[in-house]
């Protein structure tokens, strides 16, 4: 974006693209939709509190529906159980959308390889950004909104667009 | 005080049903007694109405796999009485090959769940329980995980899974 300084009164203007002034708005108003089902999820109460206070990031309106947010905050323990409704609830988010795996847990299974818990969500979603740790210190949950910020300005392909990922 | 409990509760539990106690110890400080799996359900009204024992409250009922011993199951009920302040641990083996046991809702409405996770996680089939289904578990999950020959490494996801 180009835009005139000069403070003379006289009335401004800018030049752009529709794309840049597109990705500008949704940089700075994502909306999440958390998934907490473990410890995670008091990392990110956390996170959205008065201390870290994640507004600053304008990713503060968590969104209790999915038809309504933007970003997937998938924190904790899913299992096999579970596993359907989190695609279900996936699939009915707009686009754009990332997805944000929080933890060991939803990134990888963390240590519970047994007979019940989904070896990380990417085995059925696409996973834009994944947060290390058991559980994550908030301002990494901040930090991913940073990198989905950038993913926004820079345009940069989503998870999504490589999805399913054939090895 | 506490030891004169102890000895009331497997004193009159021997001295009522005999030979359908079939072994008993306090090790730890815990009663405990393995009985015969038939007469379950008496053996469970009886703790529960008798006034000196007086067992009102069915805290747990779990199974250990002794794999490889016969028999092979051993279905476990904690009991504790809130009136008389004392516990006690029924023990009841059953076989693989049929692993059938009497129901104890009719003593303990509470029990509904445990025996539903009994069955879920070890296939106990508990004979008159009204909705014998899995609980943990979701309904197309195959065998009892928590046997000792489910294979470890065993995995069956819900959603279509790329390997």
């Amino acid at each position: 974006m180009a835009v005139n300084h000069a403070k003379d009164g006289a009335p401004g203007f800018l030049t752009t693209r529709f794309e840049a002034v597109l990705a500008w708005g949704r940089r700075y108003s994502i909306w999440p939709f958390t998934f907490a089902t473990a410890c995670c999820g008091i990392e990110v109460m956390g996170a959205f509190g008065t201390h870290y206070d994640i507004a600053r990031f304008g990713a503060e309106v968590i969104r209790f529906s999915p038809r309504q947010a933007d970003m997937l905050l998938v924190a904790g323990t899913v299992n096999y159980k579970m596993a359907p409704v989190l695609v279900r609830i996936y699939e009915q988010m707009l686009e754009p959308k990332w997805v944000v795996a929080m933890g060991a847990c939803a990134s990888s299974g963390g240590f519970y390889n047994n007979y019940s818990v989904a070896q990380g969500i990417d085995k059925f979603m696409p996973v834009d950004i994944y947060i290390p740790g058991c559980p994550p210190i908030p301002e990494q949950i901040i930090d991913s909104i940073v990198l989905i910020q950038k993913m926004i300005d820079s345009g940069g392909s989503r998870a999504r667009d490589r999805w399913p990922i054939k090895i | 005080m506490a030891d004169e409990h102890k000895r009331i509760v497997l004193q009159k539990l021997t001295g009522r049903f005999g030979h359908d106690i079939v072994a008993t110890h306090s090790d730890f400080g815990d009663d405990t007694a393995l009985v015969r799996p038939e007469r379950i359900v008496e053996i469970c009204t009886f703790l529960r109405d008798d006034p000196d024992l007086l067992f009102d409250f069915a805290m747990d009922l779990t199974v250990v796999d002794y794999l490889g011993e016969e028999p092979r199951f051993e279905v476990v009920y904690h009991l504790y009485s809130l009136a008389k302040k004392h516990r006690v641990r029924i023990k009841a083996r059953i076989p693989e090959e049929d692993p059938v046991i009497d129901s104890v809702i009719p003593v303990w409405v509470g029990m509904d769940w445990f025996e539903r996770e009994a069955y879920d996680m070890y296939g106990i089939l508990f004979r008159g329980h009204p909705n014998l289904k899995r609980i943990l578990m979701y309904e197309a999950f195959e065998g009892h995980p928590l046997r000792k020959d489910y294979p470890k490494e065993r995995r069956q996801p819900t959603v279509g899974v790329e390997e």
